[in-house]
C-alpha cells in the first residue's frame, strides 16, 4: 500500500508517494489561484510516473496554509457571534478586545455575555440561564449570523456548561455552525476564545476547501480517505479538519521539520529549510518541533496554540544580492520569477543560486555568467550567506551537544558543509522534505486541565492524565500499541494553598491503517 | 525624565515591560491589566498621577491590587470592580474618604490594578509603590515592614461578596486570612488595605516606581526598534549587572505550601561558556548561584530576559532550552535595611546559611 503527501505551500504544491519508510518520487507543482488545480496537477504526476494503483493507496494527508492565508488577507471569513459564558465574572474585558479593527470587522465584532463558567475548582460561577441564552440565540438570529463560537470561563477544565449552551442555542438556531472553545484551546480565556471565534469564522471556508480537496481525490479516481495535518505534526480526519480549520496554523513549518527528521533518521536536530525568498530554522526534539513558549499572533491576533518554535530570517534561493561597500544579502527576492531574472538563467539580477553556482557548489543555469561575477564576490557573498544561517541556527540550538543540522527545502544548496561546529546533514527529497512530513503524520491526544492533588499523588494524576490523552488519540484514529508520551508537563498553581497543578499531557501515535 | 502626570495608550505598552521586568518572574502577567486600563481610557476616565512629593501630608492613600493565583486571572478575569468595591468597603469601614491609590507591587500585574482603579474612583494614583519588585505575600511590603497595620482590610470578589479582615495579631495573619478567603472566592479578588497618611507613604514608598517601569519599557521597545542590544538598554537604565547568558538545561517546579517553588539550572553561552549557572524560584526569582556560589539574592533583583529581544519571561513561560539572560538589579535601600530583611531577605525564605550582600 501506498501513502501520499501533498503540501499546498504559497508557492509550490508538492506531492511524494510513499511505501513504508520509502520515498518513491517526490514532485513539485506552482501553488494555483484556486488551489484544487495545484492540487490535482501534482497528485495525477506522482502517480502517472510512479505508475501505481489506485486501489493501492491507503491514505492522502493534506498540509495546507490555505486557512493561515485566509486569516492574514482578512479574506473569505464569515461573520461570526461570539458567546462567553462568565457572568458576573471576566465582563471587564468583552471578545476580540484586543483584536486588530480590520480583522475584527471581518468578522462582524458581533458578541454577549451570558451567566454561566466555572471556577478553577469546579465549581460553578453562575448557574446557566436558559432564557438568556434563547433571547441570545434569537438576537443572532436576526443578524442572519450562521458561525457561533462558545466559550466559558475554565472550560477546559470542565466543558459541561459549553455543551449545554450549544444544545440551548441550537434550537433557535439549526442551521448554525458552533465551535466549542474547550475543544480547541487551552487555559487563558483571551487566548482560547479568540482561536474558537476564529475558527467558528473558518468553518465556512474549512467545507468547502476540505469537500473541494476530497473532490480533487474522486476527480482522479483515487477512493481512499484523506487527512489534513495539524500544527502540532499530527493528522485530522476530513470531517474534523472542516470543523476545526485553526488547526492547521503553522502545519507547513511544522511538516518540513518533521520531514526533515523523517529523511536523516535524525530526533533531534536543527532544521534549516531555505525557500525561494525565507529561511525558516526549527528545532527537533524527539522528532517533533519545539514548540513556541509565549503566545503566537495569528494575524494580528494572540492565540495560544501548539505553535512550532520558528526563527525566520530573510535569505532564499532567490534573494537578490547586492555590493556597495559590502556585500548585501536580502530581504528582496526575485520569488518564483528566479527562472528568468537570474544570472545563470540570462537575467541580470544577482541572486544566492548565481553565487552557489559561480563557486561550483551547484549546478544549475549557465555557470560561465556566474563564475563571471569574480571570485572575491563570490566568496565574500557566500562567507555572508554562512554567516546568515550560522546566526540563525545558534538562535534556535538547545545545547553544546554536537546535534546535526539537516537541510531540507528547494533552496537548501546554500547550507554549508558545516554550520559553526555542527555537521550538516543533506537528505535524499530534501526539497520535498514538508510532503513527505505530511504523509508520515501521527495522531494525537492531549490533556491541559487543572488536578487537584488533595487526595491523590502527583504519579496517579500523571497516569490519569496520560489514560484521558490515549482515550483522546484512539478516538481519533490511533493505533492503540503505537501510543507512547510525546510531551508532559506540570506546574503547580501558585498562591494557593489546597493542592493543585496544571497538567499538560499529550500522546501520540501511528495512524490505524 | 519629567515626573509623570497622567497615563495614556502610549505609555501603557512601556509600563507593561517594565512592570514584568521588575516582576523578577512573578507578579502575574500584566497583559490583561494594561487592556484593562485601556477599556478605562476609552470609556473617558483618566489615570492621573500624583508625584510622592505632591503629595498631601494627611492625605489617606490606600494599597490595594489583586490577590489570588495568576493563572486563574488569565482564565477567570474580573468583573472589573473588585478593588473599587474593596475600596468603597473600606471608605464605609473608617468612615472616610479615600484620596489617592497606590500599589502595594509593581512587578507585574498590580502595577495596572491601582491605575485603572483610580480612573474608577477619579482619584490619582501614587507614583511609588511598597516593593520595587514583586514578592510572594502581602507582608512583604514596605508598608508591613516599617509599622503600618493593614487591617481592616477588604477584600471583594465579582459576585458581589466584600469581605472585612478586621483585626488581626499581626501582618502575617493579614496574608493568611484573606489567602483563605480568595480561594473560596474563587482564586482571585481585589484587595485594599487600611488607609495610610500622605507622610507616611512619602516616607516608605519606593519612590517613582510609575515613571521607572514606564522608562523601562521604553528603553526596552527602543532598542529593539534600533537593532541595539537591548539587555544592555536594561542594565544601563537600571544600574544593574549582566550575570549570565545561559540556556535553560534543567528546569524543577513543584508545589510547596501553596506556592511555585523550583529551580533552574543553566548553561552558560557567549562570555560565560564554561559557567553553570542555578535560580531558585518561588513565585519570584529568589537567589542566583554561579558555579554553586551565590551571587545575587533576594532582596535584589534577579530577572531574566529573552536573550535576543529583552522581554521578560515569567517563571511560568519557562521552556527547557531557552536562551535567556539573567540579569541583577540593586533593590531599594528601603528594602536593605535590618528590620527589611528579617521580612524580605534570604533567611525570610527559608535559606538559613545565606547572608545577604548588596549587590
Amino acid at each position: 500500500m501506498y501513502r501520499i503527501g501533498i503540501d499546498v505551500g504559497g508557492t509550490n504544491t508538492d506531492a511524494v508517494v510513499m511505501q513504508n519508510e520509502k520515498v518513491l518520487l517526490g514532485v513539485k507543482n506552482p501553488t494555483t489561484e484556486d488551489v484544487m488545480t495545484g492540487v490535482i496537477n501534482s497528485l495525477k504526476e506522482v502517480i502517472e510516473k510512479t505508475e501505481i494503483s489506485k486501489d493501492e493507496i491507503s491514505s492522502v494527508m493534506i498540509g495546507t496554509t490555505h486557512f493561515t492565508n485566509a486569516v492574514v488577507e482578512r479574506q473569505r471569513l464569515s461573520q461570526t457571534a461570539a458567546v462567553r459564558l462568565c457572568l458576573p465574572a471576566a465582563q471587564c474585558l468583552p471578545p476580540m478586545v484586543d483584536w486588530p479593527e480590520d480583522i475584527k470587522s471581518s468578522v462582524g465584532g458581533k458578541f454577549w455575555m451570558a451567566k454561566g463558567g466555572n471556577e478553577f475548582d469546579g465549581r460553578e460561577i453562575s448557574s446557566i440561564d436558559e432564557d438568556e441564552l434563547l433571547e441570545i440565540a434569537e438576537a443572532i438570529g436576526r443578524e442572519n449570523i450562521e458561525s457561533v463560537a462558545i466559550c466559558s470561563v475554565f472550560s477546559p477544565v470542565n466543558d459541561e456548561m459549553e455543551k449545554k449552551a450549544l444544545s440551548i442555542l441550537q434550537t433557535k438556531l439549526p442551521n448554525a455552525d458552533f465551535t466549542l472553545s474547550s475543544e480547541i484551546g487551552r487555559l487563558g480565556i483571551l487566548e482560547r476564545e479568540n482561536a474558537a471565534i476564529m475558527n467558528a469564522s473558518l468553518r465556512n471556508l474549512g467545507k468547502k476547501t476540505v469537500d473541494a480537496f476530497g473532490q480533487a481525490l474522486k476527480t482522479l479516481g483515487v477512493a481512499c480517505p484523506y487527512f489534513i495535518t495539524q500544527n502540532d505534526g499530527t493528522l485530522m480526519g476530513a470531517d474534523f479538519a472542516k470543523s476545526y480549520p485553526v488547526l492547521t496554523f503553522a502545519s507547513g513549518p511544522t511538516n518540513s521539520m518533521r520531514g526533515a527528521s523523517f529523511l536523516t533518521g535524525e530526533q533531534n536536530a536543527i532544521v534549516v529549510d531555505v525557500g525561494g525568498t525565507s529561511t525558516d530554522v526549527g528545532a527537533l526534539i524527539k522528532g517533533f518541533p519545539r514548540p513556541a513558549s509565549t503566545s503566537v499572533d495569528v494575524g494580528g491576533v494572540r492565540t495560544n496554540f501548539r505553535m512550532p518554535d520558528v526563527y525566520s530570517i530573510a535569505l532564499g534561493g532567490g534573494s537578490i544580492v547586492k555590493k556597495d561597500q559590502s556585500v548585501s544579502v536580502g530581504p528582496k527576492s526575485v520569488g518564483f520569477n528566479i527562472h528568468t531574472d537570474a544570472m545563470i538563467f540570462g537575467g541580470s539580477t544577482i541572486t544566492t543560486t548565481d553565487i552557489a553556482v559561480g563557486l561550483g557548489i551547484a549546478d544549475i543555469g549557465d555557470a560561465e555568467k556566474a563564475r563571471a561575477l569574480g571570485n572575491e564576490m563570490l566568496t565574500s557573498t557566500k562567507e555572508k550567506i554562512d554567516m546568515m544561517i550560522t546566526d540563525a541556527v545558534e538562535r534556535m540550538r538547545v545545547s553544546s551537544e554536537s546535534i546535526p543540522v539537516l537541510a531540507v527545502g528547494g533552496g537548501s544548496i546554500l547550507i554549508p558543509e558545516k554550520v559553526g561546529d555542527l555537521p550538516v546533514v543533506k537528505p535524499e527529497n530534501f526539497a520535498v522534505a514538508n510532503a513527505v512530513g505530511a504523509a508520515i503524520g501521527q495522531i494525537s491526544g492531549e490533556v491541559d486541565r487543572i488536578f487537584s492533588l488533595a487526595d491523590k499523588s502527583r504519579d496517579q494524576v500523571l497516569a490519569e492524565a496520560k489514560d484521558e490523552a490515549t482515550q483522546k488519540a484512539i478516538s481519533a484514529g490511533a493505533k492503540a500499541d503505537t501510543i507512547e508520551i510525546l510531551d508532559q508537563e506540570d506546574v503547580p498553581l501558585a498562591y494557593l494553598p489546597g493542592n493543585a497543578t496544571r497538567v499538560r499531557l499529550k500522546v501520540v501515535g501511528d495512524l490505524d491503517g | 525624565m519629567d515626573k509623570l502626570k497622567s497615563v495614556s495608550f502610549k505609555e501603557l505598552d512601556a509600563i507593561e515591560i517594565g512592570a514584568a521586568i521588575l516582576g523578577t518572574g512573578g507578579g502575574g502577567n500584566p497583559y490583561i491589566g494594561k487592556l484593562r486600563c485601556r477599556e478605562e481610557l476609552k470609556q473617558g476616565n483618566k489615570i492621573n498621577v500624583i508625584p510622592l512629593n505632591e503629595l498631601d501630608d494627611n492625605a489617606l492613600v490606600v494599597s490595594l491590587g489583586g490577590i489570588g493565583a495568576p493563572v486563574v486571572g488569565i482564565e477567570k478575569m474580573e468583573e472589573g470592580q473588585e478593588c473599587l468595591r474593596a475600596m468603597r468597603a473600606l471608605e464605609q469601614e473608617f468612615n472616610c474618604k479615600i484620596d489617592a491609590l497606590i500599589s502595594s507591587e509593581i512587578g507585574g500585574s498590580n502595577s495596572m490594578e491601582p491605575m485603572l482603579t483610580a480612573a474608577q474612583a477619579d482619584i490619582p494614583v501614587v507614583d511609588g509603590d511598597g516593593m520595587g519588585r514583586a514578592f510572594p505575600e502581602m507582608q512583604m511590603c514596605t508598608w508591613s515592614i516599617y509599622g503600618h497595620k493593614s487591617a481592616p482590610a477588604a477584600m471583594a470578589d465579582e459576585k458581589g461578596n466584600v469581605l472585612v479582615i478586621k483585626d488581626t495579631v499581626d501582618e502575617i495573619w493579614v496574608e493568611r486570612l484573606a489567602r483563605s478567603g480568595v480561594v473560596t472566592m474563587g482564586a482571585a479578588a481585589g484587595i485594599a488595605m487600611a488607609p495610610m497618611k500622605g507622610s507616611f507613604v512619602k516616607k516608605y514608598a519606593i519612590p517613582h516606581t510609575i515613571t521607572q517601569a514606564l522608562s523601562l519599557g521604553r528603553s526596552v521597545i527602543n532598542a529593539n526598534k534600533e537593532n541595539k542590544n537591548p539587555i544592555d538598554a536594561v542594565l544601563a537604565h537600571e544600574n544593574g549587572k549582566l550575570l549570565m547568558t545561559g540556556k535553560i538545561v534543567d528546569l524543577e517546579r513543584h508545589l510547596k505550601g501553596g506556592f511555585a517553588v523550583g529551580q533552574i539550572v543553566l548553561e552558560g553561552f557567549g562570555d560565560y561558556q564554561n559557567d553553570k549557572g542555578t535560580i531558585d524560584l518561588q513565585n519570584e526569582f529568589l537567589v542566583f548561584c554561579r558555579n554553586d556560589k551565590m551571587e545575587v539574592c533576594v532582596p535584589d533583583l534577579i530577572v531574566v530576559l529573552d536573550s535576543e529581544t529583552g522581554f521578560p519571561i515569567g517563571t511560568e513561560l519557562l521552556r527547557y532550552g531557552q536562551r535567556i539572560a539573567v540579569l541583577g538589579l540593586p533593590c531599594h535601600n528601603l528594602l536593605r535595611s535590618s528590620r527589611a530583611l528579617d521580612v524580605i531577605g534570604p533567611k525570610a525564605f527559608g535559606y538559613h546559611d545565606l547572608e545577604y550582600k548588596p549587590m
